[in-house]
């Protein structure tokens, strides 16, 4: 049931890229999107019950959940952030060039 | 607010004079402390980040980028993704590329353990930090310089 | 010592020392990137006879064992992939030692190359799923900056549309490699062959199969996909847009769309079946975009997608036959592709535009650019006895073989319509009457010669790759780990122990 709402998320952030105007908001749509799929990804490693996978002194685990999408989802949000950095930085220099964050009136290219 | 109008009010400039250094010391700590509690070289590295970025932003540009400039910020992560990249040619010694080379390991859950994993740490630490802040400088700077051009 | 790790190593090494000192020491970046390229380039043709001697290798990172650890292999394809890449990429940084004069911060380009070149190399050589995106990401951010590189309109907004594009595209491929690790528990690649081999068919598999297909079709500018390419292709410089178009939608797309749905789900017939359509799609409609436009690298940029075209269509028809035609094709490809644009680039560095219309009678003051860009043209529209003839034969016949009798005559006219627009290239470019303006240009400097010269040569060689005796180095083994399937995992397993 609650991957419906990683769907939800990633049809909303998919519907902000396709539909909105605006440089800014296309780029959090984006990120609405990443964090969906990364939300999608700790999900799959959850166990009903379990703890966080943190092995600490004169402690014994029974149930913990999968450790290994946490590390995957740490990589991938540190990739998402360098992506976010570049894309940010060349939406501030379009802004400079163009005077407009409005995506219909920057079309010098025919696409 | 005559005399030092750059950056924001008094209040902020006070609480941040009291809190960064804290920052600063907490972010040292959950690098060195990675391989033993959650969080580790990325965690930590943006929280140093963070540090300078709180600073910048209540006392304005100057103040941090004299602490920290961008070149010297360019060159730390440099030497970060380097030292990260020389601990995994040095497990070619052992025979493996990232081999956990040391022999003695020590014990677990003391600072020093786990081998090589402080030293990774320390150097994701090193290039995120510096990258973090150099980007935020980056950014801030584009900003000021499209401003300066619309005068 | 082994030499695999080396292909990671060596590319992102030589990037952070040229971000830590190029801008200290003059000549250094130029050195070291050329040196780091050379020395790969070297390696990976020492590799392929690494593979005939001893086999299939696979690299324990860390000395942990796979599945636990991750893996590096290097079997026949990766081999053959890491030749093309790195000879390629070798070939374009000599070029860009004189092109690149002309921007002012030379070493953040080199260390932007040098950082995508490992992202490639690292995408070829992984065998860990999670470690693919990784590198993959390294490569598609680096070439992100690399299409703004002139921080120009034009370029700005091509990056913004390609990081988009390229953005949704490895977020479709997260979540397909999300959806196999709940499926399989495992990332490493020949594992998870195994595992799903074992498990069967079933509908999540088809499901990720279509996931990866989106985004590893927008990162190889199939068809349906292609919106970002022919803005963000041309708006690089030169030596960008030659290692953009020949190599990195190959490997990004192409080389990860092969490994993954062949060698780790396995070939299903309704995949193939899309393959076929989208091939064909991309390879009539690229080529007919491709004549109206008048701006040189965009109309290579088209041309791109068209041949692309060509390599899915053969991957789609999966015969022996058609995967040792797709191979060669992507070989040939990156080689004439990369030809062509260095050679507009050689045009633009000396004329200092890049619209055909505003071209003409270049031949006669650029003779070795004309001569390099006829061999390039004629190479990739198939005109015997150049590479790209014995290629797009290769296919052709596969297609008549497997009774795909419309798509081998599909195939035949494509070509016919690529030599046409290759034709006007060459006609408005360097035939015809000189214009005055352009009657004092100068020819390119020496290394911007060698390069566009050995590449043209390689254009001329390439067809006695298909001899016997040469045949079973270089192509056999591709095709033979390609052809493998599912017995990839056995293989890879097999060389462990």
């Amino acid at each position: 049931m609650i991957y419906l709402l990683c769907l939800v998320l990633f049809s909303i952030g998919l519907y902000c890229i396709l539909v909105k105007r605006n440089l800014i908001k296309i780029i959090i749509g984006l990120v609405i999107m990443e964090y969906a799929v990364n939300l999608a990804f700790i999900l799959f490693g959850y166990r009903l019950g379990g703890r966080a996978p943190i092995l600490a002194q004169d402690q014994t685990i029974k149930n913990m959940v999968d450790p290994l999408p946490q590390a995957l989802v740490l990589t991938a949000i540190v990739i998402g952030l360098a992506t976010t950095a570049l894309i940010v930085a060349i939406a501030v220099r379009i802004y400079d060039r163009y005077k407009t964050f409005d995506i219909t009136k920057i079309r010098r290219l025919k696409g | 607010m005559t005399k030092n109008s750059k950056g924001m009010t008094l209040i902020v400039k006070t609480i941040t004079r009291l809190t960064v250094g804290l920052i600063l010391l907490y972010g040292i700590y959950i690098v060195l402390h990675g391989h033993l509690t959650p969080g580790g070289g990325f965690a930590g590295g943006v929280i140093i980040a963070l540090s300078f970025v709180h600073l910048m932003l209540a006392f304005g540009k100057e103040v941090a980028l004299k602490k920290v400039s961008r070149p010297i910020a360019s060159l730390f992560e440099s030497i970060g993704a380097l030292m990260f990249l020389s601990i995994a040619v040095i497990g070619f010694v052992g025979g493996y590329f990232f081999l956990n080379f040391f022999i003695n390991k020590g014990t677990p859950f003391k600072l020093f353990s786990a081998g090589i994993m402080p030293l990774c740490n320390i150097a994701i630490s090193f290039k995120v930090g510096a990258g973090l802040f150099a980007i935020f400088v980056a950014l801030v700077l584009l900003k000021i310089d499209s401003e300066d051009k619309e005068r | 010592m082994n030499i695999i790790p080396l292909f990671v190593v060596i590319p992102l090494g030589s990037a952070f020392l040229i971000s830590l000192l190029g801008k200290r020491i003059k000549g250094l970046p130029d050195s070291l990137a050329n040196l780091g390229t050379l020395l790969m380039a070297g390696l990976s043709i020492y590799s392929i006879f690494l593979i005939k001697e001893v086999g299939v290798q696979v690299y324990k990172v860390g000395g942990w064992t796979p599945p636990i650890g991750i893996s590096m292999v290097l079997d026949g394809l990766s081999s053959f992939m890491l030749v093309t890449v790195n000879l390629t990429a070798f070939l374009i940084t000599l070029f860009s030692i004189s092109y690149m004069k002309k921007y002012t911060a030379k070493w953040k380009f080199y260390t932007l190359f040098m950082l995508m070149l490992g992202g490639m190399n690292g995408v070829i050589i992984t065998g860990d799923m999670f470690n693919l995106f990784v590198f993959l990401e390294i490569a598609a951010i680096a070439s992100y900056a690399l299409v703004a590189f002139g921080i120009e309109h034009e370029e700005l907004e091509a990056s913004f549309k390609y990081m988009v594009m390229g953005g949704v595209a490895s977020l479709f491929i997260l979540l397909g490699i999300a959806l196999l690790y709940s499926l399989t528990s495992t990332l490493n690649m020949a594992d998870m062959g195994r595992v799903l081999t074992a498990q069967g068919p079933s509908k999540l598999v088809l499901f990720v199969s279509v996931l990866f297909l989106v985004g590893f079709g927008l990162k190889a500018a199939i068809m349906p996909f292609h919106a970002w390419l022919p803005d963000a292709h041309p708006s690089a410089p030169a030596p960008i847009s030659a290692m953009l178009s020949g190599l990195l939608i190959k490997v990004l797309g192409i080389y990860a769309l092969m490994r993954i749905f062949f060698n780790v789900l396995g070939a299903q017939p309704a995949i193939l079946d899309i393959l076929l359509v989208l091939g064909t799609i991309s390879m009539v409609a690229g080529a007919l975009l491709a004549i109206g436009q008048e701006d040189i690298k965009r109309m290579l940029a088209y041309s791109s997608i068209s041949q692309i075209g060509y390599i899915v269509l053969a991957m789609g028809i999966w015969t022996p036959l058609a995967i040792l035609g797709a191979l060669f094709h992507l070989f040939n490809h990156a080689i004439f592709k990369s030809l062509l644009f260095l050679n507009s680039g050689a045009i633009e560095y000396s004329t200092g535009t890049r619209d055909l219309r505003e071209m003409g009678g270049l031949n006669a003051r650029m003779p070795l650019t004309g001569t390099t860009s006829l061999i390039g043209s004629m190479s990739i529209s198939g005109i015997p006895p150049l590479s790209g003839f014995w290629s797009k034969l290769i296919i052709i016949f596969a297609a008549i073989q497997s009774g795909h009798f419309v798509l081998a005559l599909i195939a035949i006219l494509v070509s016919v319509i690529t030599l046409a627009y290759y034709l006007k290239l060459q006609r408005y470019a360097f035939f015809g009457n000189l214009q005055d303006k352009w009657k004092h240009i100068l020819e390119v400097p020496f290394t911007m010669k060698l390069s566009m010269v050995i590449l043209a040569l390689i254009c001329i060689m390439a067809g006695a790759l298909l001899l016997p005796g040469v045949r079973e180095i270089f192509l056999k083994p591709a095709q033979d780990a390609l052809y493998a399937g599912k017995d990839y995992a056995a293989t890879v397993f097999e060389s462990i122990r």
